[in-house]
């Protein structure tokens, strides 16, 4: 059984728009900071070529299209008709000043970032497996993949202890 | 390398595992000269911490001399002597920006961890359980500093590691939480517990204007060099702690409070007994003992400054008393990095010396050793500096 599934999350980033929305635009950035995401080659203004990783230490692939871009305030994508994974997403960046006084010290955050993620996997194997990738907790791993974006747009790296040294 | 390893409640083990390395760029490796064990450590030692996994290097109160540098660590050079903040902070958050580094946004890998619990994460911190990101500690002869660059202290020449090491924790978070206590000239300040903590808080309230500096304690030796420092002491195995504090104040009661023992107080009769079962269970993770006694002896209009750790939940805390008599409560993991430049300069001026607290020194191979001395207060002990690469 497959399902649509379809997750959005918003998080606070001590940032400009245009940064965030600049480094964003390059979704051959993307893969830095999504967990799933093997690869993303930009074809073209318009499109791109997504690979993640699959089941059995598969990949998936597919194409997708800008469709709607808005400097420093919204990009939109979409996979292509015919695609195997039908996949959308969106992201918008609204700044994070609060009150009228700008000049108060809480009054500037940065931006605020909501991204929205759509996936609805074709019936059958693939579309299981799909499922199952993206299925598991996808608020958990949106809102983990935002963390290390906020990390490496903030710190300009991603907080780890992979490799750290460890008793037996 | 050789590095003190937690295997389980009581059970610590001093092993050889690989060396640590650069992962990111902003981390440096520092070669570990001293080392101490904190009364945090006790917490993990005695396994309230349900976050941590065998292997985990404990320790994060350690200074040394970098020895390695990522790219982008520019501040520091090879060969520095430094102390490391127990937090660890990244600088450019919003909350590091507001000089609030210990709940740094972007150093606790583990976050989802602790947002299940309370909701947002607090910074990372070294060797203290995967909640609050599984960071190797530094009771161990190198560690990896993540954002060394804004952690690494430089370490002014003519300083002993006796004299700086305690800035990396006990020293700064006495003094934060004598801050916390908002004193005011004239004002009584009644401290719970003379561990190290306790013993930094005490002569800081004293830096920061207070008139008397009131220390309670159960361990002779502890309530010694609390007196040393200038207080006048309880002992909670003579007196009725509430009683004899209003007593000496006259009937009012001292104006703020503080709660430097945490979660794992000593109770007595009914009390002490109900928590101890509770805990035992499990179904209250810290025994609150103090922190009740220290609100209901507080003054009308007081506060109540926490730097004892707690990790979860709670029972009995007489919210009717904390509300009706307006009390503020103040507490945290101590912002280390805000308080390097201030407390380095009032050493070197020769306001404090931080040496009268070191009671034992011993190599690292003797660690085991040293937490169960620490532990069980025996042969004196208050405070243990770890010599990594002394001979055992
Ligand atoms: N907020 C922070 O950033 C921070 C940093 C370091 C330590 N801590 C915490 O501060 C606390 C003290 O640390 P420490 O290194 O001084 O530990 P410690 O264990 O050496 O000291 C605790 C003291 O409390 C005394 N005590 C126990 N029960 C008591 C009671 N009922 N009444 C009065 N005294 C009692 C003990 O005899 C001991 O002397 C711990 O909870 C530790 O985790 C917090
Ligand atoms: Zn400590
Ligand atoms: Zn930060």
């Amino acid at each position: 059984m497959t399902q649509n599934i379809k997750v959005e999350k918003t998080v606070t980033i001590n940032k400009s728009p245009e940064e965030l929305y600049r480094f964003w635009h390059d979704f051959e950035n993307l893969p830095r900071f999504m967990k799933h995401l093997k690869a993303v080659e930009v074809k073209d203004a318009k499109r791109s070529h997504w690979i993640t990783s699959g089941p059995l230490g598969g990949s998936v692939e597919w194409d997708a299209d800008i469709t709607e871009d808005q400097e420093n305030e919204l990009i939109a994508w979409k996979s292509i008709d015919g695609a195997d994974v039908n996949h959308s997403g969106s992201i918008h960046f609204k700044p994070a000043s609060h009150g009228s006084n700008s000049a108060a010290p809480n009054a500037n955050r940065g931006t605020q970032v909501k991204v929205v993620m759509a996936y609805n996997p074709p019936a059958g194997a693939i579309g299981d497996a799909i499922a199952k990738l993206f299925g598991e907790a996808p608020e958990q791993q949106l809102g983990d993949d935002l963390r290390r974006f906020k990390m490496l747009m903030e710190t300009g790296e991603i907080a780890t202890t992979e490799g750290q040294p460890q008793g037996q | 390398m050789k590095a003190l390893c937690w295997h389980g409640t009581k059970d610590v083990r001093v092993e050889t595992v690989p060396d640590p390395k650069i992962i990111n760029p902003r981390d440096a490796i520092v070669k570990i000269t001293s080392t101490a064990i904190c009364g945090s450590d006790l917490h993990l030692y005695d396994g309230w911490n349900p976050t941590m996994q065998k292997g985990d290097i404990l320790g994060h109160e350690f200074m040394g001399e970098v020895v390695e540098l990522g790219s982008g660590v520019k501040n520091v050079k090879k060969g520095d002597r430094v102390v490391v903040p127990f937090t660890i902070a990244c600088g450019s958050c919003f909350f590091c920006q507001r000089t609030l580094w210990s709940l740094c946004d972007n150093s606790n890998p583990n976050a989802w961890m602790a947002e299940a619990e309370m909701g947002y994460s607090p910074s990372g911190l070294f060797g203290y359980s995967h909640l609050t990101g599984g960071y190797a500690g530094g009771q161990a002869e190198y560690a990896r500093v993540p954002f060394a660059d804004v952690g690494l202290f430089k370490i002014p020449d003519g300083l002993s590691d006796e004299q700086v090491l305690f800035l990396t924790d006990v020293f700064p978070t006495g003094y934060m939480a004598a801050e916390n206590c908002d004193i005011q000239p004239g004002d009584t300040v009644a401290i719970w517990g003379c561990g190290p903590v306790g013993q930094f808080a005490i002569r800081s309230a004293y830096m920061l204007g207070a008139e008397r500096v009131i220390a309670i304690d159960l361990v002779p030796e502890r309530l010694q060099m609390a007196k040393d420092g200038g207080a006048e002491v309880l002992d909670i195995t003579e007196v009725e702690v509430g009683e004899a504090l209003k007593e000496m104040t006259g009937g009012i009661g001292p104006d703020s409070v503080m709660d430097a023992v945490g979660m794992e107080a000593h109770g007595f009769g009914l009390e002490g007994f109900y928590d101890r079962v509770k805990q035992a269970a499990r179904m209250e993770t810290d025994r609150p003992n103090v922190l009740r006694q220290a609100i209901v002896a507080c003054r009308k209009g007081g506060t109540v400054s926490v730097p004892g750790v707690y990790t979860g939940f709670v029972d009995k805390i007489p919210m009717g008393a904390f509300m009706n008599k307006g009390l503020t409560m103040k507490t945290g993991q101590t912002h280390i990095h805000r308080y390097l430049h201030p407390l380095t300069e009032r050493i070197q001026n020769g306001e404090i010396d931080p040496t009268f607290l070191v009671t034992h020194r011993l190599p690292l191979e003797q660690a085991p050793h040293a937490y169960e001395i620490f532990k069980h207060k025996q042969d004196n002990c208050i405070k243990v500096v770890l010599k990594p690469g002394q001979v055992a």
